[in-house]
């Protein structure tokens, strides 16, 4: 299921909750599941005693999948053609983090409907870690 | 990095939802399952020399009875930190998708250094940028996700 073209209008907006009161165990979720064993992201001791960091971390991929959420949700988990992004600031045990999708850009190319999206994650702080773009395609 | 074969599995893309939190039901069912947005991050685990990845009789840096017996293990940029020094981090990640990907695809994974620049940071000093391209392949050899990272090493620690 994709975004119909008709449904869709520049500057539309999606605010999703991505994760509340985000804990250690989920960044040992991440770990398990991703394969990227960092003990900076799951071993308090090495990150602060040997890293030099207040604590653990979240990996940056883990905030940027949090992230694809708010998209495929919006777009539907097969229609992605591009996303990407920059981390800006970490992300820390405790942390809520909200995303907001906005639409850029509706347009056809080689024949294809796409949505161009833009999409910013921001924590309880109200600050940017994670800021990114998206192209999926859409219904006619 | 070079991985030969990366089997995407359903149990696997199931896991990984879970982990980043995605209850969409799409990822649950193996009928239905796609790989969500940033799974091929998950070729790690078919990486056999994955650095990140304790493997056994080898030291690892993480902590056992102390914090780490090792002076500079490696970290999320992949390339040495310690406890004075700098540290690598991920600065960014762009993906494109050639097609999805499903239970029942084996991709290959053949990775490449892309540009490399330098930027005076206000919080680490001086900061190195390194990409890094990765091509994922399908069993027909098929370009099926790019995948486009850009690695940092500060000065110092940054938090």
């Amino acid at each position: 299921m994709g975004l119909s073209a008709a449904k869709v209008k520049v500057g539309d907006t999606h605010e999703q909750v991505l994760v509340d009161d985000l804990t250690r165990t989920q960044l040992v979720m991440y770990a398990g599941a991703s394969g990227d064993y960092n003990p900076l992201h799951s071993d308090e001791l090495y990150a602060r005693e040997q890293a030099g960091y207040p604590g653990v971390f979240a990996h940056g991929m883990l905030t940027m999948g949090m992230t694809g959420r708010a998209v495929t949700d919006l777009v539907g988990a097969d229609r992605l053609k591009k996303y990407g992004g920059r981390f800006r600031v970490q992300v820390w045990p405790g942390d809520t983090l909200t995303a907001t999708v906005t639409v850029d850009a509706v347009r056809d190319e080689g024949g294809e409907h796409l949505v161009d999206l833009s999409v910013v994650t921001v924590n309880q702080k109200g600050e940017q870690v994670f800021t990114g773009n998206a192209t999926a395609l859409i219904d006619a | 990095m070079t991985v030969e074969r990366f089997p995407i599995e359903a149990g696997h893309i199931l896991l990984f939802a879970r982990a980043i939190g995605d209850p969409n039901p799409i990822y649950a069912d193996p009928d239905t399952a796609v790989a969500p947005p940033t799974f091929v991050q998950a070729s790690a685990q078919f990486d056999p020399d994955y650095s990140l990845r304790p493997k056994p009789g080898q030291p690892w840096m993480g902590s056992a009875k102390e914090p780490s017996q090792l002076a500079g293990g490696r970290d999320e940029g992949g390339s040495g930190g310690s406890r004075s020094g700098g540290t690598g981090l991920h600065a960014e990640q762009h993906y494109e998708y050639h097609r999805p990907l499903r239970p029942g695809d084996v991709l290959s994974a053949t990775s490449r250094p892309g540009e490399t620049w330098e930027r005076e940071g206000k919080r680490g000093g001086k900061m190195t940028f390194s990409e890094n391209i990765i091509e994922y392949r399908d069993q027909k050899g098929e370009l099926v996700v790019t995948a486009r990272s850009v690695g940092v090493r500060t000065g110092q620690v940054v938090a």
